[in-house]
């Protein structure tokens, strides 16, 4: 029975005070939109990036003269060291294949050249690419490798700084937008939500007077932020999911890029959105009518 | 004074610590020694010292600013006493705890001035609010609230909005708001100030009526004519301070109180200027 009464001075206070419960809705509307649209370009961005950072490598090259017993061994060393996540073996045929994807008269000039030229390497894929150099640095402590059957190591060092500092900047930034946007939402709903109830105070102050505890007052406030929420979340995500479906989709096919591996699941997005919106709306109300409860 | 102890049943350790027995001797409502200086310094009420027992009528007069309002404010709790003890029902306020006072406020009617009811109910809304709050079935609420509005007269305008009535109605409505649980205490600040003379008298004639059932009711006014035509017990307020308090007395104290005023307070001619005559 209580709920149903609180039920029921929500929807009054909603239909009596339509214009700021309105303003409210829009409110949640546009942030939720705005932030629908932002994390999974957030996500994709740093999703784009954090690929990117995976592929950086170092090449241990082995000598021609290396032995297949060389090989086991050089292979079970590199695995053995701290931080790497795999070891991955190219044969001098391998590699050539591999040369032949890039350049496009590779087999031309090999056999010009009469023979395979390349050495057979191994590509060492560290567990986080910010280690890199700690790994170089033990496989081949001050440049000369450990191993003899090693002749060189290589990480391609000015490509590898320049994807890890561009990288880390976009992640950075992404994140910092994201906090920003986060605030900004919160903020700008639990204003506009202040105003709605701003204009109630004068109610609120004769509930007080005639005895109604804080609660009693709250709830129907409470229940007013939840439907708000509610319905801002539900207009946005149908907004969202005509654009996902109009826009995006049909895009995604052609371009790589949109279909990034790990952005957020549609309806997870959905889910999260609907419960911020709600959250957000019903604890700021709730929060507001705090300072009008103190007579 | 058995109903409002029956009514608060679950009064908590440290507001029954300071309660004495209730009976019959025990005054309503109690000021003892009471000070209210506001934050700006400006004072409010001065050792002020009355007793009010169950069933009474009291005017509280004096002009503006003589702390009549402020008395009010103090019994609902919406002030603390900066000194001294407020009882009621011989429940010392001072020890309230705040989560206690809403359940103070449903054992005291209030009628304001500017009406305070709700906007955006209609009169049959606002005065079933008052039962919502305490938690009354549906039933109960139907049965009860007809029945008040037709006691104050309203019983044709139950869904009309507050803007739609006269400021008469309006007070009509509040004190049917104020009364609908029968409260053991009422209190009135300037009830009739927004009124002219002739409905002032109905809305008098309510209170009275009110009063007459039990309830102990005070009134704040500076309604001359209502008092001197009433005959009640006059408590009466100069910046703060009681300087007369007499069984069915007028506005203005005839030559002996006047007297007796100067003599308790050793000074002439203060405040005059907010009495006519």
């Amino acid at each position: 029975m209580r709920f149903g009464f609180f039920l029921r001075e929500a929807l009054r206070g909603l239909r009596r005070s339509s214009a700021p419960a309105l303003a409210a809705l829009l409110t949640v509307v546009i942030t939720a939109l705005v932030l629908g649209v932002f994390i999974p370009i957030v996500q994709a961005t740093t999703g784009t990036a954090n690929e990117v950072r995976n592929r950086v490598v170092v090449d241990a090259y082995l000598k021609d003269s290396a032995t297949e017993a060389d090989r086991v061994q050089v292979q079970r060393e590199l695995e053995a060291t701290a931080g790497v996540k795999s070891v991955e073996y190219i044969s001098k045929d391998e590699a050539l294949r591999e040369l032949g994807h890039k350049v496009r008269d590779a087999d031309d000039a090999i056999e010009l050249l009469g023979s395979n030229p390349l050495p057979s390497l191994f590509r060492i894929t560290p567990d986080d690419p910010d280690e890199l150099n700690a790994i170089v640095a033990q496989i081949a402590p001050g440049g000369t490798p450990r191993l003899d059957a090693i002749d060189d190591v290589q990480n391609r060092e000015s490509e590898t700084g320049k994807i890890l500092s561009a990288t880390g900047l976009v992640k950075g930034l992404g994140a910092v937008m994201a906090g920003l946007l986060i605030l900004a939402s919160i903020a700008l709903i639990a204003n506009t939500i202040r105003l709605s109830v701003f204009a109630r105070r004068r109610e609120v102050e004769v509930m007080k007077l005639v005895g109604a505890t804080n609660w009693f007052i709250r709830w129907p406030f409470v229940i007013e932020g939840v439907i708000v929420g509610f319905l801002g979340g539900v207009l946005s995500v149908v907004l969202l999911a005509i654009a996902k479906t109009t826009v995006v989709d049909p895009l995604s096919d052609r371009f790589a890029l949109l279909a990034a591996p790990d952005t957020i699941d549609f309806p997870l997005l959905v889910v999260l959105l609907l419960f911020a919106c709600v959250a957000v709306s019903a604890i700021g109300s709730g929060i507001t009518l705090r300072r009008f409860l103190r007579v | 004074m058995g109903r409002l102890m029956a009514s608060v049943p679950t009064q908590t350790q440290a507001g029954r610590a300071r309660s004495r027995p209730a009976g019959r001797d025990v005054p309503v409502v109690e000021f003892r020694d009471v000070t209210k200086v506001y934050d700006g310094g400006s004072v409010g009420l001065e050792r002020a010292s009355v007793k009010i027992g169950r069933g009474e009528f009291v005017f509280l007069v004096g002009p503006t600013g003589c702390g009549k309002s402020t008395c009010i404010r103090l019994l609902m709790k919406e002030l603390e006493p900066t000194k001294g003890e407020i009882d009621i029902a011989g429940k010392t306020l001072n020890d309230m705890p705040r989560a206690r006072v809403p359940y103070l406020r449903r054992n005291i009617g209030t009628i304001f001035q500017d009406f305070k009811l709700l906007p955006n109910r209609t009169v049959y809304d606002n005065v079933a609010y008052s039962l919502q709050v305490i938690g009354e079935s549906r039933q109960e609420i139907r049965r009860k609230v007809p029945d008040i509005l037709r006691m104050v007269g309203l019983s044709t305008k139950l869904h009309n909005f507050p803007t739609e009535l006269s400021g008469g109605e309006q007070q009509r409505v509040s004190i049917a708001r104020a009364f609908v649980n029968h409260p053991p205490l009422l209190l009135a600040d300037e009830p009739t100030g927004n009124l002219d003379p002739e409905t002032s008298i109905g809305i008098m004639q309510l209170i009275y009526r009110i009063n007459r059932t039990g309830t102990t009711v005070i009134v704040a006014t500076h309604d001359k004519e209502m008092v001197d035509k009433m005959r009640r017990r006059v408590v009466e307020l100069r910046e703060g301070r009681i300087v007369r308090d007499e069984q069915s007395g007028l506005y203005q104290p005839d030559e002996s109180t006047t007297e007796f005023a100067i003599r308790l307070r050793g000074e002439l001619g203060v405040g005059d200027e907010g009495h006519p005559n």
